[in-house]
């Protein structure tokens, strides 16, 4: 027997208020611990997948949607831009580095993105196997790809049409895994690499049979209205551009471009020089997402607001409980004092109740987070909260204790002050 | 002597002050403590367990002067040294009857006497992990008397133990306080003012109305 097997005993023999208690300050917590981990991982994904890419260039329309479609593959594309422009752009002195990117397609939901090798430079990616693509229709499938399209070195699938699940199949060209990318926790995971010119070799060949296939506005379709069959040779051997732009006689279409400064001059300059002089728009990783951030801030904040003042009722409500319990109790404590219980212990015994009931709180508060969040990940596996992980424990959900921590002190204070207070003889002498 | 007191007189705050006689009693003796409503017997018994501390006088068990104890010194010397029953039982509704005795023991930090054994001199052995509000009144005064005795006490104060007891549970009561205090050798001062226990003690210490 110990103080604090006393505490639980007196909480576990009033189980309803103290599930209830702990209940409560649970679902705060729990939306707390939501939280801190969407907010966490988005923004430290946001900034681990726009690393080294300053700037964005693609058709014009929103700048948001051109950043969360090149950048994280999220939104659909503004549409294309033609070769020839931007290799204009490449050439400024501004520019230090850009990468060429082409969409179109998918396979089960998951992006084809045509890309050269410096976009597997660009985030450091590590082959689990094989190695990167050298000629048309090879491709690098990224670590979750792989899983989810359960393929391996050497087998071949066909896309889609279109960037969503659901469009018609081009299965004139079969795709053929070369490479699979090991887990990093970026964009690539979730994407099918490979060249740009498998992209528009996809198209060239679908353009002439089904002519347009553009079901929504945002779609993008890469066709190639030229391209007689003499001129065209069988695309497969040909090698692709590893570094650069692709070689191509014809007038060729790119989605966007990721490119980076040369110097810091160029944060000023190209950005101006592309929107006022060109057909195509420039946009900024950087802003356009603290942008959005800004934007969902107000819902986030919205949220703290709810989880704070669940936080503030549970510890009311926790107060009210050990004051009643308290009241009932007066006599218990005074038979605790006359068997050799000091003051500080009765103060001790308060404490230990506030606290028990509210360090349990964030156990099950933080148990809970996490289970709503694998629930909703589980739901969701499409969705861009599918790149959340629910089972990563942030150090910052220590803070959590902290709240549960402070909370039982202060619904304690008054209850333990009432406690330290009673004077046993007077208690003892009332019947 | 083991329990003496010497000129003690208390005064509750906007009241006339209250004066006991001296007395002193040996260990294995019984005293009777008899006196009208507001004659102060409930005060006296507080004084000689501590709780209250005297305006002026002194008590002293087995040597140690109780008013010069202070704070937690004088919690640990009264749950170490003086067991007390009430009038109810007042047991802990949160705990079962053995972990009631065991509870007595962490607080006054004595370990030794075991609680299985005395629930079995008490006849309640049957009830060790009994939930306390299961019990019977008198079961619950007997183990209330349990936990009086289970750290040994050299003092045992009653205050109208048997007040809510039928005749064969009164009766009980009032053979166990005694036998079982003077097997430890206890002094026992029990306050009541029912005809029952008067005729099984002989010694008595009759209060006057101030």
């Amino acid at each position: 027997m110990n103080l604090l097997t006393l505490s639980w005993k007196y909480l576990s023999f009033r189980p309803l208020a103290t599930g209830l208690n702990v209940i409560l300050l649970a679902f705060g917590l729990a939306i707390i611990t939501v939280l801190l981990l969407v907010q966490h991982q988005f923004e430290q994904k946001m900034t681990r997948d726009a690393a080294g890419i300053d700037l964005v260039v693609g058709a014009k329309g929103s700048p948001l949607q051109l950043i969360l479609s090149s950048v994280y593959n999220i939104d659909f594309p503004t549409g294309n831009i033609k070769m020839e422009e931007a290799q204009r752009i490449s050439r400024s002195r501004l520019v230090k580095q850009v990468i060429p990117l082409a969409m179109g397609d998918n396979v089960q939901g998951l992006r084809i993105l045509g890309a050269n090798h410096d976009y597997l430079d660009l985030y450091a990616v590590k082959f689990a196997a094989g190695k990167a693509w050298e000629k048309p229709f090879e491709v690098t499938l990224g670590a979750e790809s792989a899983q989810i399209l359960g393929l391996r070195l050497g087998d071949t699938f066909s896309g889609s049409h279109g960037i969503s699940v659901g469009s018609h199949d081009h299965d004139q060209h079969a795709f053929r895994v070369t490479g699979i990318l090991a887990p990093s926790g970026k964009v690539v995971d979730r994407l099918v690499l490979t060249s740009i010119e498998s992209v528009w070799y996809t198209h060239d060949e679908a353009g002439g049979a089904e002519p347009d296939t553009t079901t929504q506005g945002e779609e993008v379709s890469i066709v190639e209205e030229e391209g007689t069959l003499e001129e065209v040779i069988d695309p497969h051997l040909l090698p692709v551009a590893a570094r650069g732009f692709p070689i191509s006689d014809q007038e060729r279409e790119v989605t966007t471009l990721l490119i980076r400064y040369r110097n810091p001059m160029a944060a000023i300059q190209l950005p101006r020089m592309i929107n006022s002089g060109t057909s195509m728009q420039a946009a900024s990783p950087a802003f356009e997402m603290s942008r959005l951030f800004e934007l969902l801030g107000v819902g986030i904040s919205l949220l703290k607001g709810l989880a704070l003042a669940l936080v503030v009722i549970a510890g009311l409500s926790i107060f009210i409980a050990l004051y009643n319990s308290l009241k009932e109790r007066k006599y218990d404590l005074a038979i605790l004092r006359t068997l050799g219980a000091s003051r500080g212990q009765l103060v001790a015994l308060v404490f230990l109740e506030g606290i028990s009931l509210t360090i349990l709180g964030a156990i099950f508060g933080i148990a809970f987070g996490h289970g709503f969040l694998a629930l909703i990940v589980e739901f969701a596996s499409q969705e861009v909260v599918s790149l959340v992980d629910p089972w990563l424990f942030l150090p910052e959900e220590g803070l959590i204790f902290g709240y549960a921590l402070a909370v039982g002190i202060i619904a304690s204070l008054i209850p333990a002050w009432s406690a330290y207070q009673t004077s046993i003889a007077k208690q003892l002498t009332k019947t | 002597m083991l329990l003496q007191s010497t000129s003690l007189s208390f005064a509750y705050p906007g009241q006339p002050s209250l004066s006991f006689p001296d007395f002193s009693l040996s260990g294995g003796e019984t005293v009777l403590l008899l006196g009208k409503s507001g004659s102060g017997k409930t005060t006296f018994l507080n004084l000689l367990a501590g709780l209250l501390s005297p305006s002026h006088g002194q008590v002293i068990l087995d040597g140690t002067v109780l008013s010069a104890l202070q704070g937690h010194r004088l919690d640990l010397f009264r749950g170490q040294h003086i067991g007390i029953v009430f009038q109810k039982p007042h047991l802990i509704a949160a705990l079962t009857v053995k972990q009631n005795l065991e509870l007595a023991q962490f607080l006054s930090n004595k370990k030794g006497g075991s609680p299985a054994d005395l629930l079995q001199d008490l006849g309640i052995a049957g009830k060790a992990s009994a939930a306390v509000g299961t019990l019977s009144e008198g079961e619950a005064q007997r183990v209330s008397i349990a936990r009086a005795l289970i750290n040994k006490p050299k003092l045992i104060l009653a205050d109208e133990p048997t007040s809510s007891l039928d005749d064969e549970h009164a009766q009980r009561v009032i053979t166990l306080l005694k036998s079982e205090a003077a097997k430890i050798g206890a002094a026992l001062v029990i306050v009541t003012h029912d005809q029952r226990v008067k005729s099984e003690v002989s010694q008595v210490l009759e209060l006057k109305s101030a």
